[in-house]
């Protein structure tokens, strides 16, 4: 009868080894050590930017114009998508009632569209908060909304309104501002995301 | 070192972020390269946003100063 030495019995290292090989222990602190520091001078090369402006609501439009405006600022190709809540954003402030029929009529009267005219999600009590936000903002040299779309717009940032929402809410091109793109939908969106752009959901 | 010329001044002080760096984006649109400009801000984020600026853009910031209250970025165009 011949007599075999048990190999010692541990599971636990056997499971290790089975999912992650067995680590080598000297060389992931090396590639740590070596990682090099950014290079300072070096251009960086940028991607684009996509924005999709879902909200309509003031604190997140001033967010959507904020990083629209820096990103060309910084030499960065910078599109924004405008749809649903957003799109409203983008009817001229002078619009009062848009739509054709009765329903989008009241969905304009029930929260007028324009950027001027945006409420805070949270805070609101019937135009009190946005007031005070107001204030605030111009105490500290902080640039409306407004100012920073039309700072966005000089630096070419482009704004494409979302055709299915247009469609839905009653909207006609007349009703958006001026130098806005042409509308386009999701496979837009979609193709730009799959290329070279950034995205970013506001 | 050659005197740097100043071709144009940024005023952007009183202003918050992100209008320091648009403003300056706004001007040097119409600058030529080699140019160098002055921005003069009191927005203290702005020491970190005009670095940032400057390494996306590829502007080199050549002078930074700080009287306590008013920040002022020398920046020859790229």
């Amino acid at each position: 009868m011949t007599t075999e030495t048990l190999a010692p019995f541990d599971p636990l290292a056997d499971a290790i080894a089975a999912v992650d090989g067995w680590p080598e222990a000297v060389e992931p602190v090396r590639a740590l050590a070596a990682l090099p520091e950014p290079e300072p001078a070096a251009s960086v090369a940028t991607r684009d930017i996509l924005i999709i402006d879902y909200s309509g609501d003031l604190e997140k439009v001033w967010a959507t114009m904020i990083l629209a405006s820096t990103s060309a600022a910084m030499g960065v190709r910078t599109r924004v998508f405008v749809t649903f809540w957003g799109l409203q954003v983008f009817v001229k402030d002078s619009k009062r009632i848009t739509g054709e029929n009765w329903m989008q009529k009241m969905m304009s009267a029930m929260q007028r569209p324009g950027i001027s005219h945006r409420k805070l999600s949270k805070m609101n009590f019937f135009g009190m908060g946005p007031w005070m936000m107001g204030r605030l903002a111009k105490q500290y040299g902080v640039a409306s909304p407004k100012e920073l779309l039309e700072a966005a717009q000089m630096l070419g940032v482009e704004f494409i309104p979302c055709q299915m929402t247009m469609d839905m809410f009653g909207l006609k091109p007349e009703d958006m501002i001026e130098g806005m793109g042409e509308p386009a939908g999701a496979a837009t969106v979609i193709g730009l995301l799959i290329e070279n752009s950034t995205p970013l959901f506001i | 070192m050659a005197v740097l010329e100043i071709t144009q001044q940024i005023d952007a002080r009183g202003l918050s972020c992100p209008m320091p760096i648009v403003k300056t984006a706004q001007a040097v649109k119409v600058l030529p390269s080699g140019a160098a400009i002055e921005v003069l801000a009191t927005d203290a984020g702005s020491v970190k946003d005009m670095a940032a600026w400057c390494r996306t853009t590829g502007h080199t910031l050549v002078d930074q100063t700080s009287d306590g209250a008013v920040y002022r970025f020398v920046i020859v165009l790229k």
